[in-house]
């Protein structure tokens, strides 16, 4: 498995720098019509809604391009009608917002090589294909620290969606965070393998509180989990965006999605022709992710940790998995004085010291 | 005034032609006053959802392929409803059809493409109808509803394929996504015209006629009926009810683990969590709307195709929420349905006075 996970690396380090796409030519605004293909409905509450938020940024800080979007569409061949049947209805370029709409994403683009696409999360390029994701461990951490700084028994649970290098880096980020301020706490992780089933993510929380955990993080696409640390009287660190209206006296704050960043941007580089392949990948300096406003419960001395960490990330001294960064068992992943590559963070498939839980092999 | 339901004792061509066509109007019609309080034309609405499916090649063909696997699945169903026997776990039969054709591909690969499609064909069909046999046996010999455990089968089915796509048969190049390895093209089912539209639809085509005829010539055909109108009566004729049971069964999971196996082969290329969307489900309505007439299942599931792909363009082209679209689909599926009823029974409206019918017969004969 080390050696998969090896190769795995190298290949993502070769994706991301290695290739350089040609830019495509310029397309005028009205022309544009960006269609975005949702793995959930708008009404989410969480993943999707935020990114429907996000095109709405897009729509009216580029003025003239009108959006079209398709929701609850499933990761499997439907994707590809969806996508063909946007780009037959004048659709210049194509957000899909979900991991497992990668290969339909691709099977398109082939068909279709003057239509450029964007594909959130996925690690797949082509000519026309380019992927676009946020850095959002670095607001992980730091939702991490003031979970950290809350629990009593120290057991936090952690809802997770699917066992991939984009969760597992989450939660690698978010006891990183916790670890920080409470060196004895654990993070126990359940999976729930979907990214939206609210039944699976409040049951999940429920059998974690009943686990002993008085901290709730998630990583899933609604306001389930934190609805159920609400009822059962539980601290929860939401995701997405601020879901204090699923838990209000509960919710410590949340790691957000500000995805109108990358819309609005690669809407003006498509109307400039500049717009080419490539990989992105903001975080906080950029202002991709952020953290929700903390709860009432938050205390000041916590919230000023959060901002201490939150400066040195930006200013780009330190990063949430510069070494040394140790595994489940102990053995030191990161030396001291190194900094994990994009590269690694990207195909990341081990847990942090401190993480209870395994990932399914 | 009184309104009485009464069962109409027959049930002329006129009524049966009258009927759907009256339904589907009055479906339209309400779904277009609920476009118009969206704020779409419903002119336009229904125009979008013809054009995107039926206007071009393209939308006909996806159109197609949409109704490929709802008419297999609905055939399936439709044979053991035939014997009032109601299997409704068509989906965990696709479930494990598809499983069953994976395992040949990992365990049985060879070079050959009809010898791989063939084996695919038979473990699937072999695993659908071992599966659904299960139930019909339990409900044959010990009159277990079948209800319950071809539903409970289903979720039995659903984990079985997690089981394998998380765990063993997981694509190690796919960082933890729950799914196979994509399937070299010899296990692929050939596709036609340069669109997606696979070797399933033959079976599509076949399959109808090839039921149409066995329901209707053949004394196996008959039997099944007799035995889905009077199971006593079948048994004192002398046919065998448990075997029938068994069988319908076998042949309704085969049909439906076929037509998982053509949706893997043809149309997704790899097994997948959250594989199938529901065929098995839709496939019961699909049946039901057709009453059970293989011909009619292949003209519904057709239609049903149009509505799933022209939805998703009311999306795109009016901008309108997937919520709406799902409550007029919902609404044209409530009014076929609906029509139903007032083929089976009519609605009178009685004088309070002449309530009792036989009264009144009496006073016009002393006249």
């Amino acid at each position: 498995m080390k050696k998969i996970t090896a190769i795995l690396a190298a290949a993502f380090v070769f994706m991301f720098c290695g290739t350089v796409f040609a830019a495509f030519p310029p397309v005028p605004a009205e022309e544009i019509n960006p269609g975005f293909v949702y793995i959930g409905p708008v009404g989410d509450g969480g993943y999707t809604f935020m990114h429907d938020k996000g095109r709405l940024f897009m729509e009216a800080e580029v003025p003239g391009v009108k959006s079209r979007f398709v929701e609850s569409v499933p990761e499997g061949p439907d994707a590809t009608r969806v996508m063909e049947t946007l780009v037959r209805n004048g659709s210049k370029v194509i957000f899909a917002n979900s991991f497992g709409h990668m290969d339909f994403v691709l099977e398109t683009a082939k068909k279709f090589p003057e239509v450029i696409f964007m594909h959130c999360s996925g690690y797949k390029v082509a000519e026309n294909v380019g992927t676009y994701f946020g850095r959002m461990y670095q607001a992980r951490y730091l939702s991490g620290l003031v979970a950290g700084s809350m629990t009593k028994k120290n057991i936090i649970g952690y809802v997770g969606a699917y066992p991939i290098p984009e969760v597992v880096r989450g939660i690698n980020a978010f006891t990183r965070g916790v670890r920080k301020v409470n060196p004895d706490a654990e993070v126990r992780v359940i999976w729930i393998f979907s990214w939206l089933d609210p039944g699976k993510e409040k049951e999940a929380a429920k059998a974690l509180i009943d686990a002993g955990a008085d901290v709730i993080g998630m990583h899933a696409d609604t306001g389930a989990a934190p609805q159920a640390a609400e009822e059962a009287g539980v601290y929860v660190v939401g995701y997405n965006n601020d879901m204090s209206n699923y838990a209000p006296t509960k919710h410590l704050t949340a790691p957000i999605w500000n995805w109108g960043i990358v819309y609005r941007d690669t809407m003006k580089q498509v109307i400039a022709g500049t717009w080419k392949s490539e990989q992105i990948w903001p975080g906080l300096k950029e202002g991709m992710v952020d953290l929700a406003p903390f709860g009432k419960d938050v205390p000041d001395p916590v919230k000023k940790i959060v901002e201490e960490e939150k400066a040195k990330i930006i200013s780009g001294s330190w990063d949430v998995f510069t070494g040394p960064v140790k595994d489940q068992q102990g053995v030191v992943k990161v030396p001291e004085g190194t900094t994990m590559t994009d590269g690694e963070m990207l195909s990341m498939s081990w847990f942090v010291e401190g993480v209870k839980g395994d990932i399914p092999k | 005034m009184k309104l009485t339901i009464e069962p109409r004792l027959s049930s002329s061509w006129r009524l049966a032609v009258f009927i759907p066509v009256f339904s589907l109007a009055a479906a339209l019609f309400s779904g277009g006053v609920f476009l118009y309080f969206m704020g779409v034309s419903p002119f336009q609405a229904y125009r979008a959802i013809l054009t995107a499916s039926l206007g071009d090649a393209y939308g006909l063909s996806e159109t197609v392929v949409k109704a490929i696997p709802l008419t297999m699945t609905g055939i399936a169903v439709m044979l053991s409803f035939t014997m009032l026997i109601w299997n409704i776990g068509a989906e965990g039969q696709i479930f494990v059809g598809a499983i069953a054709a994976t395992a040949v591909v990992r365990f049985f690969y060879t070079d050959s493409r009809p010898v791989m499609l063939i084996m695919m064909f038979l473990a699937a069909g072999a695993a659908g109808g071992i599966w659904a046999a299960i139930a019909g046996f339990m409900r044959a010999k010990w009159s277990v509803n079948e209800i319950i455990t071809t539903l409970m089968l289903n979720y039995i089915a659903m984990n079985l394929l997690n089981y394998f796509v998380f765990g063993p048969w997981r694509d190690p190049s796919s960082l933890g996504f729950p799914m196979t390895p994509p399937f070299p093209d010899t296990a692929r089912l050939p596709v036609f015209w340069g669109t997606r539209i696979h070797g399933g639809l033959i079976l599509a085509i076949i399959l109808p006629l090839l039921f149409w005829f066995v329901l209707k010539f053949t004394r196996w055909g008959y039997e099944i009926r007799v035995m889905g109108e009077n199971p006593r009566a079948a048994g004192f004729a002398g046919m065998n009810y448990l075997r029938n049971v068994v069988l319908v069964m076998f042949i309704s999971g085969a049909i439906a683990g076929i037509a998982g196996m053509c949706e893997l082969s043809g149309l997704q290329g790899r097994l997948q969590h959250g594989f199938s969307g529901g065929y098995g489900f839709t496939a019961i309505i699909v049946a039901w709307l057709a009453r059970l007439h293989p011909f009619a299942i292949v003209l519904v599931s057709f239609l049903m195709g149009i509505l799933l792909v022209g939805g998703e363009t009311l999306q795109i082209v009016m901008r309108l929420p997937l919520s709406s679209i799902m409550v007029l689909q919902g609404m044209i599926l409530f009014f076929v349905l609906g029509g139903e009823f007032f083929r089976k029974y009519r609605i009178r409206s009685v004088k309070d006075d002449d309530a009792v019918p036989l009264q009144a017969a009496p006073s016009g004969e002393e006249k």
